[in-house]
């Protein structure tokens, strides 16, 4: 991942390449931070598709009479016109002294050749793909603390992930907030310390509760998680990822390895274990009893109904009398 | 050949717009024209063509021959390019009451090519109350030469101020032979394909074409209707439920996906982008403005496109129970799931009619559900979940 970058580093050609917006600002930002860094006077333009033309090229690439320096950044290079393009690759060939041309381009296959061409006249490469490997996102997160020069532990770096989910803006800014609240190697503890206020921010805990069937503490957590400001039609989420997990571990579907059923029940391998546990005390019967008031409840909250809180309450008495129904 | 050609098994309802043409043809001529008159509700089942219905008449109306068929005016009408024929086709789930004033204005003006000026409001149950109101005046109110044509699904679902105004067109389910002959004869499908889909589809022409013309479609449905002999726990419906999901967001997807595009590709060419010199900067701001609105009314589009996906998946599983309680009952009828027969006996064999009817209820309940905006694979799940207990 991204690293700090020092003044002498930019090169007068950069390509961002990927589909990961929080990676790309990032890398932008830090390119015009290390050109600023040298010149505090430097101008920078910041162009999306819509607001270039071929004057406007013109304009900002051209050489200026006492040699300012300039930071070009053209968003969404991909969706420049053929025009437009052949424009910016005649400029790859005959570059400004004092300007620093910056092209983010999503990756795909639009507007390959103006890649292809900004590689070939020597720009450096900054790759912002979404990372789509669980280990790729681990990676990341350790980078964020890395870069805030702190450490993180291999399995407190794991909850946490199992705790944010997949978002990268989510896990920057959980880790951002774990940086700001602890001192010292974040660990384990200092995890569950935060991801328990978290969870009882997104409703988790109040799902796992009512399925246990400890609907006193579930209400108390469910009042908690409304009073933080968390949208009701999360924690309805969480109720119906909670019921789910439950359906898939009463009545597995034959002949299944547990990694596939982890899969079907969207948790973590490591989770059918507490999923089971969980499931002791509920009838294939309750299950589905329960998959339907989570169904009504939703609806409540999407405007069926004119008290979001009270249908949540109402899902949360129900699915834990749903637990103890035989048949 | 004429314009009525399109319509499959409405041989009543030819009747009646003919004669209606006619008498229109009397009025331009300087008589009474008894028998026609300026607000027509067209209503039948999705696929029974109401709106091909209403399109034809709309070519009888503008045509010097009653709706031949060939002549330039015929060939614009049908093409969408009249310059009498005014067509609203709501992409969102509702039409807006400024859209509907906008259109009430247009439609007064008089007619340029010297016959009528014809709307035709596709979907008019998508207009909202306001908007309703403003159609109302227009249609008490009637401009000498203005037709307005409403398709609805059925008369109860507009404003009963209007529909009492209107005279009513009713489409029926045509029959099966009927919709091979027009897929045979028409679409020069294969007589044994066009009979299978003609039979799944129940009626519905639409439908029947789609599945003939996509292989996908037909797979889809295949899969759809093996689900519920596939329901043996609370696990397989959950995976059932995600598998449902999965094929209609990626179908709708795909839907959407071929139409935004065009839809953009030709506004970027109207606006005229990569163009340089004096005016550029200004129509740059216009056509993000444009840009945006084209953007906004594509997700509603999107939303209802998603919507339509889910009600023919969930209508093909209806069909299935439908067709298990015809089984259960002993009643001689034609069942439109016949590929899936042995998974229908044996749903049959193995649970009560008044199981089953709290099967379909629950298949009804989920398109309510996901009508009212419940997340579909919450509302499928709960659905699923009803079908495996009975
Ligand atoms: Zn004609």
């Amino acid at each position: 991942m991204l690293g700090y970058m020092s003044t002498a580093s930019v090169s007068a050609l950069s390509v961002v390449v990927g589909d990961e917006e929080l990676l790309v600002d990032r890398a932008v930002a830090e390119l015009v931070a290390a050109v600023r860094a040298g010149d505090p006077e430097v101008d920078v333009h910041d162009l999306m598709p819509g607001q270039v033309s071929a004057g406007k090229l013109v304009e900002v690439t051209s050489p200026s009479l006492f040699g300012e320096r300039r930071v070009v950044v053209l968003r969404s290079a991909q969706d420049l016109t053929k025009d437009l393009a052949t424009e910016v690759t005649g400029y790859l060939r005959a570059p400004a002294d004092d300007v620093v041309l910056v092209l983010v381009h999503a990756g795909g296959a639009k507007g390959k050749a103006l890649l292809d061409a900004a590689l070939k006249a020597g720009a450096t490469r900054i790759n912002c793909a979404k990372p789509t490997k669980a280990a790729e996102r681990l990676e990341f997160l350790k980078g964020e603390f890395s870069r805030a020069g702190r450490q993180i532990t291999r399995d407190a770096a794991q909850a946490l992930l199992d705790a944010v989910g997949t978002d990268l803006r989510e896990i920057a800014a959980a880790c951002t907030q774990l940086v700001a609240d602890t001192e010292g190697r974040v660990d384990e503890k200092a995890v569950a310390r935060y991801h328990t206020g978290k969870a009882e921010a997104t409703g988790f805990t109040v799902a796992d509760r009512a399925v246990e069937g400890r609907v006193a503490e579930a209400l108390e957590q469910l009042r908690w998680s409304l009073a933080v400001g968390t949208a009701p039609v999360l924690i309805n989420s969480a109720l119906a990822g909670a019921v789910r997990g439950l359906a898939v571990v009463v009545q597995p579907p034959r002949g299944i390895a547990d990694a596939e059923l982890a899969k079907r029940a969207k948790v973590p391998p490591w989770k059918l274990k507490s999923l089971r546990q969980q499931a002791r005390g509920w009838s294939p019967q309750g299950v589905a009893r329960a998959l339907q008031v989570v169904a009504e409840t939703d609806a409540l909250i999407k405007g069926a109904g004119r008290d979001p809180a009270y249908a949540l309450e109402r899902a949360v008495i129900e699915i834990g009398t749903a637990r103890g129904q035989r048949r | 050949m004429s314009v009525f050609d399109d319509l499959v098994g409405q041989d009543t309802v030819i009747e009646q717009l003919r004669s209606a043409a006619r008498a229109a043809d009397g009025l331009l001529a300087g008589g009474t024209g008894a028998g026609m008159t300026h607000a027509w509700l067209f209503t039948g089942p999705p696929g029974s063509g109401r709106a091909v219905a209403a399109r034809a008449f709309a070519a009888a109306l503008q045509c010097a021959h009653g709706g031949c068929g060939h002549c330039d005016s015929c060939h614009q009408v049908l093409t969408g390019t009249h310059a009498d024929v005014l067509y609203v086709r709501p992409t969102g789930l509702s039409f807006g009451v400024e859209r509907t004033r906008d259109l009430v204005l247009r439609a007064a003006s008089s007619p340029t090519g010297g016959r009528f000026r014809v709307v035709l409001f596709e979907d008019a149950d998508r207009a909202t109350e306001a908007a309703s109101n403003a159609l109302l005046k227009a249609v008490e109110e009637p401009s000498p030469r203005t037709v307005w044509l409403l398709c609805t699904p059925t008369a109860e679902d507009l404003l009963v101020t209007i529909r009492s105004r209107c005279r009513l067109v009713l489409m029926r389910t045509p029959g099966t032979p009927a919709v091979v002959d027009a897929l045979v004869r028409r679409d020069g499908v294969d007589p044994g394909l066009a009979g299978a889909v003609a039979r799944a589809a129940a009626g519905d022409v639409e439908r029947a074409r789609r599945l003939a013309a996509d292989p996908e479609a037909r797979e889809r449905r295949r899969e759809v209707l093996s689900m519920p002999a596939r329901l043996d726990g609370l696990g397989a419906c959950v995976s059932a439920a995600a598998r449902l999901y999965e094929l209609a967001e990626a179908e709708a997807k795909q839907t959407t996906a071929a139409l935004d595009e065009q839809e953009k590709a030709d506004m970027r060419a109207a606006f005229g982008e990569g163009a340089t010199g004096k005016g550029v900067a200004k129509a740059v701001r216009g056509a993000a403005g444009a840009l945006k609105e084209l953007e906004e009314r594509q997700k509603r589009r999107a939303t209802r496109i998603k919507r339509d996906t889910y009600d023919v998946a969930l209508m093909d599983l209806a069909a299935f129970y439908r067709d298990v309680l015809a089984v259960q009952l002993g009643a001689q009828v034609q069942r439109s799931t016949e590929s899936h027969d042995e998974d229908v006996r044996r749903v049959a064999g193995s649970s009560t009619p008044e199981a089953t009817l709290r099967r379909v209820d629950a298949i009804m309940r989920c398109r309510e559900r996901i009508a009212a905006n419940v997340h579909p694979q919450i509302a499928i799940e709960a659905m699923t979940a009803a079908l495996y207990l009975g």
